[in-house]
């Protein structure tokens, strides 16, 4: 009796507030399945029991009275980048073993204020630096689909590599990610799943450990779309905690995704369809115009002219502040720390062996992209190349409402493929660091299958907070595709 | 300039110095620059610490709009520019009192521009130093390497502290100069409330620029503002006294000067001031300087002041000593030395105001700054400390001014309520010290004195000055409670002077 997995987040929250199912019993399903799937995803870093069924309890008890948030009783999976109070909180780093943090993160406590339960910290890539969950301290997760007859293990994206596998399996009804470059979008294209990042500053990066600040974006995973206009509702509002975050109203984003897109503007970003595309990507894109167009919106031909230096822009900025983030890992207060002969020897040994090599790389990167004498030539030119990325999305959000692009130049590759060039690694991110750069809203929706039947995503990318049209474009294309492919289960 | 010059001999001639000063006055503010920590001075080690302060994972700054107007102000006490746009930059190292590996700072764009302030020297003449900057940054933790001989400890209550980095331009040229701006910024920022200014707590500190040239070099810097007419400068680090601040400078100069003499160069430095040997050292040279990589801190937005913020905070400032000197000068009648003394504290200033208000000024300055001064000094007592409070001065100076007692008198009085407190006019009053007057007694004294010294009326028909003699005998003979004046008409209408 565990079928109720499979349903949204929407149609379980219906049931627990009909009291057909009591949010004890979903929670201890979810969580037995959970744990039960670890050995074969490794979706998971940290579970707490006690808490998930006190927190359950807590829903069970508001329910009865007839009260409840917006996510009463469904439980949610926590990237470890967000702290939760008391529960080990790593961003998948050997230098934060054992770190407990004594506070909670903005976005947790949104979710636990809407009566979201907690289920368990997601497997990332190591601060959030990858895109295949590979460079996680606790081992890579395990993809839950697989391609047609085939045993490879594949990778479910990064770096939320954890959270869009816990979707994908239907081991949660949603889950909290992070997206920099894309790591909440491309995750989600890899696992059928949806994926949404808002607009910068609309969900507070308070308690978020810090990878590249002015890119960073917490943002749901979910089964549908309207489960992610629920979620991104959830966790968003102005924090005065945090000195970037928005202080405006939330819109309504679950009456958004139940909006018509009739009469909406597409644009179709000339400068994304790049030399040796696959062609099912090409044709997934040209359907996802076509449903559109079918949809009632007219379609617009835009130009980004400035994406080609996207990719390198985002390799200079992200690296730099990076680099200055993770500054504070030098084992003097908390996490891990090896003592050497001297103050130099003892930061040298505890970032020497608490920091993968990607995390490495990135901080040599960033020191040198910041370094006297390099610094004009690199960042300063970054911020430029910036600037004008953004007038890029101005000058074509005057002639359209919203972008529709590929999410990923392809469908989930195995583990290992890439992890040995880091530049291949980097171009998954091709189609998604733009937004980051922008700080616009953007989302991935599950829209086919390729030919060996692994899920593909189209992007949505509107103007700074008009995630309504984001999420009424998304929901159209999720209509119009009718994607109800699920992972067949061998874990 | 040549009147306060100050030039070394060298034994290839004479040279000058030039000197620019990096003061880091801490913002008085109950909270810390980017998180609610409280700031007492005192606390016990990590006990004024948030989660911002120690660095946790994923916590973020948000700034404290009071010390933003607290810098304001402090840069229009400096007649600064204030700069509507200013942006918080990263400078990046690696220390353990320094949780975040960075320091939040303002690199290029400050919050303050130019500005200049009048700076006094001892001998009461001015001077003016260019400001070329204020910028607002958070201030590292304290390392403590002298608990255990194996480890350094760390207390971060300072961790988050607002300073003030107050940057001068070159225009120093001698060691009393430096401390004399000094005392000029602090008087400045203790007026404003900007800052304590009290550098035993460490609310004030310096870096010490220091560079030598020859006669002559200074002026042509001056005039075309390159640096080249100038030599190598050293810095010296966190010098926390005003003394120490010439000392330091004074040894720099020497040694800089034998080091040149001698065929060396000045490589540009780092250095540190041993107050205990009153020598500077180096601490770290141009090669071993940290590369701080500066960039904008992104958990910051840039800071916009409107323009009608900053003419509040003008409408609000405190008169300033340098315009209150003038006042007391002009309006008040005061001379410079005393009003330059009462103006130079803002306690004292707004103590002497009380003393003064309705009453005799010049009485009430001279009151102030001997009589109350010295014995404060003598008891080692501060102006807010005074048993004396400024409205029974102001009525002892009301007394004397309406001759009702005289000057001398006027001490006892003040001793009596410097031990015990009470009314003047009262004291005055109950013990029978009211000044006498009364021409007719005066007279009968005068008269009896005459007859009674012949020798010493014959002696003063050659030498007028033995008139105090007289009138000497005549406060003795009358308990120091005669008229002054009144004695002395008397004396030289008798005796014919």
């Amino acid at each position: 009796m565990t079928d109720f997995l499979t349903l949204s987040l929407a149609e379980i929250t219906a049931r627990l507030k009909a009291r057909e199912i009591s949010a004890t019993e979903v929670a201890t399903v979810a969580l037995d399945a959970a744990e039960a799937s670890q050995g074969a995803l490794n979706a998971f870093t940290a579970f707490d029991r006690s808490r998930t069924l006190a927190m359950a309890k807590a829903s069970d008890d508001r329910l009865a009275k007839g009260a409840g948030g917006l996510l009463e009783g469904a439980p949610i999976a926590v990237k470890d980048l967000f702290a939760v109070e008391g529960v080990p909180t790593t961003a998948c780093s050997h230098i934060l073993d054992g770190f407990k943090p004594p506070y909670e993160s903005t976005v947790t406590s949104k979710l636990w204020a809407e009566g979201g339960v907690f289920l368990g910290k997601t497997n990332m890539d190591e601060f959030a630096m990858g895109s295949s969950n590979e460079t996680s301290y606790y081992g890579n997760v395990i993809n839950p689909w697989r391609a047609k007859g085939s045993e490879a293990k594949l990778t479910p994206g990064g770096s939320s590599g954890g959270s869009a596998a816990a979707v994908a399996a239907h081991l949660c009804y949603g889950a909290t990610g992070t997206d920099t470059g894309g790591s909440i979008r491309q995750p989600a294209a890899f696992t059928g799943t949806v994926g949404v990042k808002a607009t910068y500053g609309r969900a507070s990066r308070w308690g978020a450990v810090a990878f590249a600040s002015s890119l960073d974006h917490p943002g749901p995973f979910a089964k549908t779309v309207k489960d992610a206009a629920i979620l991104m509702q959830a966790m968003s509002g102005h924090d005065p905690k945090e000195s970037t975050s928005l202080p405006l109203d939330v819109p309504d984003f679950v009456a958004a995704a139940a909006a018509s897109v009739k009469g909406k503007r597409i644009g179709v970003p000339k400068e994304y369809r790049m030399d040796g595309m696959p062609a099912e990507i090409e044709t997934l894109w040209q359907q996802g115009v076509d449903w559109l167009k079918a949809a009632g919106c007219e379609i617009v031909d835009v130009s980004l002219p400035h994406t080609k230096y996207a990719l390198p822009t985002y390799y200079i900025i992200n690296p730099a502040e990076a680099s200055s983030n993770l500054a504070r890992y030098d084992g003097m207060r908390y996490g891990l720390r090896v003592e050497g002969q001297d103050l130099t020897e003892t930061y040298e040994k505890t970032r020497g062996e608490g920091f993968g090599h990607e995390v490495q790389r990135r901080i040599l990167m960033g020191t040198y992209v910041l370094s006297a004498g390099y610094y004009d030539a690199y960042y300063l030119k970054a911020l430029k190349v910036r600037r004008r990325i953004l007038e890029d999305f101005d000058q074509a959000f005057a002639q359209c409402d919203a972008l529709l692009t590929p999410s990923t130049p392809s469908a989930a590759f195995e583990l290992g493929s890439k992890s040995a060039d880091p530049i291949s690694m980097y171009l998954n991110d091709i189609f998604t660091v733009t937004a980051n750069i922008a700080g616009v809203p953007a989302m991935s929706v599950p829209a086919g299958l390729d030919a060996s039947g692994l899920p593909l995503g189209l992007q949505v990318i509107t103007p700074a907070l008009d995630e309504a049209t984001m999420f009424s474009v998304g929901a159209a294309l999720e209509d119009a595709a009718g994607f109800s492919h699920k992972p067949e289960k061998w874990w | 300039m040549s009147d306060h010059s100050y030039v070394l001999q060298g034994t290839t001639g004479d040279w000058e110095i030039v000197v620019g000063m990096e003061v880091h006055a801490q913002v008085a503010s109950r909270s810390k620059l980017f998180s609610g920590s409280a700031t007492e001075y005192g606390a016990e080690p990590n006990t004024q610490v948030s989660l911002v302060d120690a660095a946790m994972p994923g916590m973020l700054p948000v700034i404290n709009a009071y010390c933003v107007e607290q810098a304001v102000r402090t840069g229009l006490g400096l007649n600064a520019q204030i700069n509507k746009y200013s942006r918080f930059d990263r400078k990046n190292y690696f220390y353990p009192d320094l949780p975040q590996g960075y320091q939040i700072s303002q690199f290029q764009y400050p919050i303050v521009g130019e500005g200049e302030i009048e700076c006094e020297r001892d001998d009461g003449s001015l001077f003016t130093v260019g400001i070329e900057r204020l910028h607002l940054e958070q201030d590292a933790g304290k390392s403590i390497h002298d608990l255990d001989p194996n480890a350094t400890y760390v207390d971060l209550n300072r961790s988050g502290v607002a300073l003030m980095e107050i940057v001068s331009r070159p225009h120093i040229r001698t060691p009393d100069e430096a401390a004399a701006y000094m005392k000029t910024l602090r008087t400045i920022v203790r007026y404003l409330g900007t800052c304590g200014g009290d550098m035993e707590k460490g609310q004030m500190r310096a870096d010490v620029n220091v560079s030598i040239c020859r006669p002559g070099q200074y002026e042509k810097f001056r005039a075309d503002g390159d640096f080249k007419h100038l030599g190598t400068r050293c810095e010296i680090k966190n010098v926390n006294s005003m003394r120490f601040i010439q000392q330091a400078i004074e040894y720099e100069a020497r040694r800089q000067i034998d080091l040149v003499e001698e065929g060396g160069t000045v490589q540009q430095q780092t250095r540190l001031f041993d107050a205990n040997k009153g020598v500077t050292r180096s601490m770290r040279s141009k090669e071993e300087a940290h590369d701080y990589r500066y960039f904008p801190c992104p958990d910051l937005l840039p800071l916009e002041i409107p323009q009608a913020r900053i003419d509040e905070i003008k409408a609000e400032l405190p008169e300033l000593p340098a315009d209150k000197r003038k006042r007391f000068v002009n309006e008040l009648g005061l001379s410079e030395y005393d009003a330059s003394v009462l103006a130079a504290d803002k306690d004292r200033a707004d103590y002497f105001e009380v003393v003064a208000a309705g009453h005799d000024a010049k009485i009430a300055a001279n009151w102030v700054n001997n009589e109350l001064f010295g014995r404060l000094n003598k008891e080692d007592l501060g102006i807010t400390e005074s048993p004396v409070s400024a409205d029974q001065l102001g009525k002892l100076v009301d007394l004397i001014s309406t001759d009702v007692i005289s000057g001398k008198i006027a001490k006892d009085v003040f001793e009596i309520l410097w031990d015990e407190g009470g009314d003047p006019a009262e004291i005055v009053e109950k013990r029978g010290l009211k000044q006498v007057t009364d021409t007719g007694a005066i007279e009968s004294v005068v008269d009896q004195l005459i007859s009674d010294n012949p020798d010493q009326v014959a002696s003063i028909e050659k030498n007028p000055r033995a008139l105090g003699w007289f009138v000497g005998q005549v406060m003795k003979a009358m308990q120091g409670k005669a008229n002054p004046k009144a004695v002395n008409d008397i004396l030289r209408q008798k005796l014919g002077l």
